[in-house]
């Protein structure tokens, strides 16, 4: 077993009395995919920055790349590619120059930083790019081109904070591409995010963060398997019926929830509920029966939903 | 494998400690490096401002207005008098140019500082090599004005380019505080404005630039004692044509930059820790 890249033992942030983050603990393998999910606020943002070795840690233990970020930030962060929630580039620079500039950082010779810069720009799908101004280029392409930065020094973590909010669908797609080539050529990645689908694409293995703690960890499917069925029939009778329409509904499926505008219907056979339903006599003016999702998991874990 | 069978440090661990190292000695440099390309998107704009504005000022007062000024002040021309004073407050310019704006962009409005800390940079990195750029940018201007003084005849002292050394200080350690200063705003609201119009403006005409301070009443005079660009146009004329002026005197001119300069430096390192490490 190679040792983990990243290990946090209890973390805790604090900002006077409030704990963004409240005794956290989870490893990450090299290579390893791992996802931080959670709603907005639920300290996410702020793990990532102490293990990006830009926040200092209230108490707990953390290792990044078997060091201590009290001590050795600049290293540390010289083994990282960050890509933070909102984009930070030189909008002073053109595209291929922010590039150029960030290598330096890194103490890289000018030479191997601008072979770097062309290779990336490529990958980026940026290439005819290099000489345009940042702030002509679209929310995706600047999302790319923050990615193409972070690889510049060749990371051994790649830190991804909501990589893909506030992206249209074609966009964020393009994207997970990009990311998952990434994850293929064994880049280790540590990613951010309050969107399942993302977290499903992209993640070997997840935490589930709420208010500052894990509240579960596994893959993807594992979580899915304990915390929630099969599948999930969504019903609805009208956003005034919902919760008048469930009470009649007792004995229906292994569990349900009563959302402000469906029902779910947890259960391993959603047409067999269904079929119940209506013969009950009870007919839902829409019926969606769907794969159970990490959606499902925050929601039995939490009893919220995950964007609200 | 990943250990490292020699001295027992796991070989992605020896791999950070290698590649820190480079960044720890010379990251102060790669942001000025940073700097002086964003620089270089308006060398037209230095060159123009650097060339333009002595020109424009130096004939206007020294040689236009000076012909309205019938005394001799200092036993000088009034064009040698107030031509170290142009020169040192033309430092002061790019100060509060440089160390307003675009501290705030870095901070807030751009975060490329939230950037750059997230890079081997340390906060206090990213300071330094905004004061090295900067330094060098004023270097490049007083140089500009002062090879325009010479063009006028304006700097009879054979020690005269000292007088570059004298605005830089004065421009670094009125730009330092200012650096100090911006780093605090978390938003601006106008203070950067009121910057300009209630200090560099007031400072320019109280600092004994178009005239002596000792024209004034001794109860204003203390806005010129207290004024970096007062000790630096003193200084760059003791250095341009031999103002006579008590060597204590002196000496405390130097010091007094030197503090400013010491005490803004470290006191915007201190913000910057502070402001990148949340």
């Amino acid at each position: 077993m190679p040792a983990p890249v990243i290990v946090a033992r209890n973390l805790v942030k604090r900002y006077g009395d409030f704990a963004a983050v409240d005794g956290i603990s989870f490893e990450v393998a090299p290579g390893e995919s791992f996802g931080l999910l959670g709603p907005n606020g639920a300290g996410k943002s702020t793990t990532m920055r102490m293990v990006g070795a830009v926040s200092t840690r209230t108490s707990g233990d953390l290792e990044v790349v078997g060091l201590d970020p009290d001590v050795h930030g600049p290293e540390i962060r010289s083994q990282l590619g960050v890509v933070p929630q909102s984009d930070n580039l030189d909008t002073e620079l053109r595209v291929r120059e922010n590039l150029l500039v960030y290598g330096r950082y890194f103490g890289l010779p000018s030479r191997l930083v601008a072979t770097r810069a062309d290779e990336l720009l490529a990958f980026a799908q940026l290439a005819d790019k290099g000489k345009a101004k940042v702030d002509s280029l679209s929310g995706g392409m600047k999302r790319r081109l923050t990615i193409a930065r972070a690889l510049i020094n060749d990371p051994r973590v790649l830190l991804l904070d909501e990589p893909t909010t506030g992206l249209d669908p074609q966009a964020r797609h393009i994207l997970w591409d990009r990311l998952f080539r990434l994850k293929e050529q064994g880049t280790t990645l540590l990613l951010t995010t309050h969107y399942m689908d993302e977290a499903e694409q992209l993640c070997d293995r997840l935490v589930v963060v709420d208010n500052g703690a894990i509240m579960a960890e596994g893959t993807p499917a594992e979580l899915i398997r304990r915390y929630s069925s099969r599948e999930v029939l969504e019903v609805r009778f009208g956003s005034d019926r919902n919760s008048e329409v469930a009470e009649r509904l007792t004995g229906i499926g292994d569990r349900m929830e009563v959302l402000p505008d469906r029902i779910l219907v947890y259960s391993d056979n959603g047409e067999s509920e269904l079929v119940r339903i209506t013969e009950a006599g009870l007919h839902p003016l829409t019926s969606l029966v769907r794969r159970s999702s990490l959606e499902d998991v925050f929601l039995r874990l939490t009893g919220r939903s995950l964007i609200e | 494998m990943s250990g490292d069978v020699s001295t027992g440090v796991r070989s992605d661990t020896a791999r950070a400690l290698a590649a820190g190292r480079r960044s720890r000695r010379w990251g102060a440099w790669y942001v000025a490096l940073h700097r002086f390309r964003v620089m270089r998107s308006y060398t037209g704009t230095v060159v123009v401002a650097g060339i333009g504005n002595p020109l424009i000022y130096l004939y206007a007062l020294g040689v236009g207005l000076a012909t309205i000024v019938d005394t001799d002040l200092d036993g000088v021309s009034y064009l040698v008098f107030v031509a170290p004073a142009l020169l040192a407050s033309a430092a002061i310019t790019v100060a509060s140019e440089e160390f307003t704006y675009p501290i705030m962009l870095g901070y807030k409005w751009n975060p490329t500082f939230t950037g750059m800390s997230a890079s081997p940079l340390r906060p206090t990195q990213i300071v330094d090599g905004i004061v090295i750029s900067v330094a060098v940018r004023m270097t490049v201007n007083l140089v500009l004005f002062f090879a325009l003084i010479l063009v006028f005849g304006a700097a009879p002292s054979p020690i005269a380019f000292l007088s570059i050394v004298a605005g830089l200080l004065g421009g670094l350690a009125f730009g330092a505080v200012l650096m100090g200063y911006t780093s605090t705003l978390e938003e601006d609201t106008g203070q950067l404005a009121m910057v300009m119009r209630f200090v560099v403006l007031p400072m320019t005409l109280f600092s004994g630039t178009f005239f002596p301070l000792s024209t004034f009443p001794i109860w204003l005079q203390w806005i010129g004692w207290i004024s970096p660009l007062w000790h630096s146009t003193e200084l760059a004329r003791v250095f341009s044509y031999g103002y006579a002026e008590p060597i204590w005197l002196t000496i405390v001119h130097v010091a007094y930059l030197a503090v400013l300069i010491v005490v803004g430096w470290a006191w915007s390192r201190r913000i910057a820790v502070r402001r990148l490490n949340r």
